[in-house]
């Protein structure tokens, strides 16, 4: 059996699952944020039971609309603070402690290892990163699991992606997740595991496989997931310490005779940093074919690439320059811990210097919600996950994807360009 | 029985095109339904009537797993989808809130904008009435028919705890 297949099947108590199956599972943890929960809270109530199946294992996470952009956003978050309280739910975030939700959770060892996740939010196949198995799913599924603890799953089957060799220069987790979506296309792998591997892979931190795993949806995936290995233990050995987490987690493996609907392997020595132009995803090009595109605005963050290494790289290449004087740059760190850790480590003076703007964590801009939102004709480069029309505003505004180390650059530059120009 | 007039899109229509995400500020079905289909064709509210059907090609509803897209869709008095493909989550979202989706390839192809179309719900029979067509949906599985006959997963898991 695959990775995928293995925790499924344990959540479910087989021994054994085959693809196309239709099995009942039982989740570890169900998530919902401020757009989603609502009607989880609305439909939840319909069901009528009088508790949530596990206090400890709900978590809201108010993360889209916050801090509050208006006076609708703002009731739609008392709504998850109120069903908090009343269920008695643990894991309610309110502002201060809150942070982007796919890079909140594993950072406070929410989902580990083995886990079976599912949120009502599409990048909820971020933990797949982990060894997790974990899928979005909509309102609707979130109030039923709240309410019995289960999720109605038909097992995917697994397309397994090799990447081999050293990642070129400038090269990061995006772009291989990018180059991948660009070559099976936004629905190359609907209803299917994408299961990614090879020497490139294990050579990724955590914060790199991350970003791929969270991209899985972008190319239709049901799951992104990487194996555990030596870099992942060390980050969830440092994680449940960190957070004295009580809870044991558990390592899987695909069996050497695994079978896969297809094995698709990718040289790293062909990939460059890659450009994902409007309207999809998959619709991108290498760097260096890329042209001279005037920019409007940068994005920095999300969480595609909010995390302390995308800083680092970001303030990297920012460091002692400043940003083109015809474009806003707003940079997003994904949680509080990260804004304090860019606070230590300097990495704020470096972008304050160089004339962006830093946000407390949100969504806001990547979903065209506030703190950045794009006027008729705009155009900006986004670290974030999805460039659909209308995405980051103006429905004739335009979203170009990147890396993080491209999107410094293009700060700089005011057009898209790569640090090799600076 | 559905009989409404079809609207045609093309491949790939993201949710945010369903609904912008400037509009989830509210989950009220009624207010996300003034906006359904916005960013595909900003007209759509005007042109279309109630009991239309969308039809479209792949991947329809890829993107976010915003249930505000079937909501909108439902809301507004469309009757039915009817795609080459859906997206997984929207495909999901569809079923467990009762919003009827079909998947024909042929059907899409053989369906122009504006032909009157009619659908037999529950064997999922489509019927192109301007060209006398006929064509059949992939079926569901037996489990996810079951939601559909209790009226969504709610109702489904409710019945299922209450007996």
């Amino acid at each position: 059996m695959t990775i995928t297949e293995k925790i499924l099947a344990a959540h479910c108590g087989k021994a054994d699952l085959r693809p196309g199956e239709l099995i009942n599972a039982k989740v570890d943890l169900v998530l919902g944020n401020d757009i989603t929960a609502p009607t989880a809270i609305k439909e939840f109530e319909r069901i009528g039971v009088n508790k949530v199946f596990d206090k400890d294992r709900v978590a809201l996470v108010p993360d889209h609309f916050t801090p509050n952009k208006d006076i609708k956003s703002a009731e739609q978050v008392k709504m998850l603070r109120e069903f908090a309280r009343k269920y008695n739910i643990t894991n309610f975030f309110e502002i201060g402690c809150v942070g982007i939700e796919h890079a909140l959770l594993p950072e406070l060892g929410l989902t580990l290892p083995g886990d079976l996740i599912i949120g009502a939010d599409s990048h909820t196949c971020t933990y797949g990163a982990l060894g997790a198995f974990s899928t979005g799913v909509g309102s609707t599924d979130m109030a039923a699991a709240m309410a019995t603890g289960e999720v109605w799953l038909k097992v995917p089957e697994t397309i397994k992606f090799v990447f081999k060799g050293k990642l070129n220069k400038w090269v990061e987790g995006k772009d291989l997740i990018l180059y991948t979506i660009g070559n099976i296309g936004v629905d190359g792998a609907r209803y299917m595991a994408m299961e990614f591997t090879g020497d490139a892979i294990r050579s990724l931190s955590m914060d790199q496989r991350f970003t791929m795993a969270n991209m899985a949806i972008e190319a239709g995936g049901k799951n992104g997931i990487i194996e555990p290995d030596g870099i992942t233990i060390r980050y969830v050995k440092e994680v449940i310490k960190r957070n004295n987490i009580k809870r044991g987690y558990t390592l899987y493996k695909s069996d050497p005779d695994a079978k896969y609907a297809k094995v698709i392997e990718y040289n790293c020595k062909d990939i460059e940093p890659q450009v994902a132009l409007p309207s999809l995803p998959s619709n991108t090009k290498p760097i260096s074919k890329i042209g001279k595109i005037r920019l409007d605005q940068v994005v920095i963050g999300s969480c595609t690439n909010g995390r302390i290494e995308d800083m680092r790289i970001a303030a990297k290449i920012l460091k002692g320059r400043k940003k083109h004087k015809d474009i806003r740059v707003i940079i997003l760190p994904a949680t509080q811990s990260i804004v304090k850790q860019m606070i230590k480590e300097g990495l704020m003076d470096i972008f304050i210097d160089a004339q962006c703007a830093v946000s407390t964590p949100t969504c806001g801009p990547c979903l065209g919600g506030h703190m950045g939102v794009l006027a008729e004709g705009e155009r900006a480069l986004s670290t974030t996950n999805r460039n659909f029309v209308g995405r980051m505003g103006h429905p004739k505004s335009e979203v170009f994807l990147s890396n993080v180390a491209v999107a410094a650059a293009s700060a700089v530059l005011g057009r898209i360009g790569s640090p090799e120009e600076l | 029985m559905i009989l409404g007039k079809a609207h045609k899109f093309g491949n790939n229509i993201d949710t945010d095109a369903i609904i912008p995400a400037r509009h989830l500020n509210t989950h009220d079905p009624a207010e996300l339904a003034k906006h359904v289909m916005e960013d595909a064709d900003p007209q759509f509210v005007n042109k279309m009537k109630p009991n239309d059907i969308i039809v479209a090609g792949e991947n329809f509803g890829c993107g976010s797993s915003r249930e505000h897209a079937p909501i909108a869709i439902k809301a507004s008095g469309i009757s039915a989808v009817i795609a080459k493909s859906f997206a997984r989550i929207f495909y999901r979202n569809a079923i467990n809130i009762g919003l009827p989706i079909f998947e024909s390839k042929e059907a899409v192809e053989g369906i122009k904008a504006g032909d009157e179309i009619e659908i037999e719900l529950t064997i999922g029979e489509i019927r192109n009435v301007t060209t006398k067509k006929n064509y059949k949906a992939t079926a569901f599985p037996p489990f996810m028919q079951q939601i559909i006959k209790a009226g969504g997963l709610i109702e489904y898991v409710r019945r299922k705890l209450h007996g």
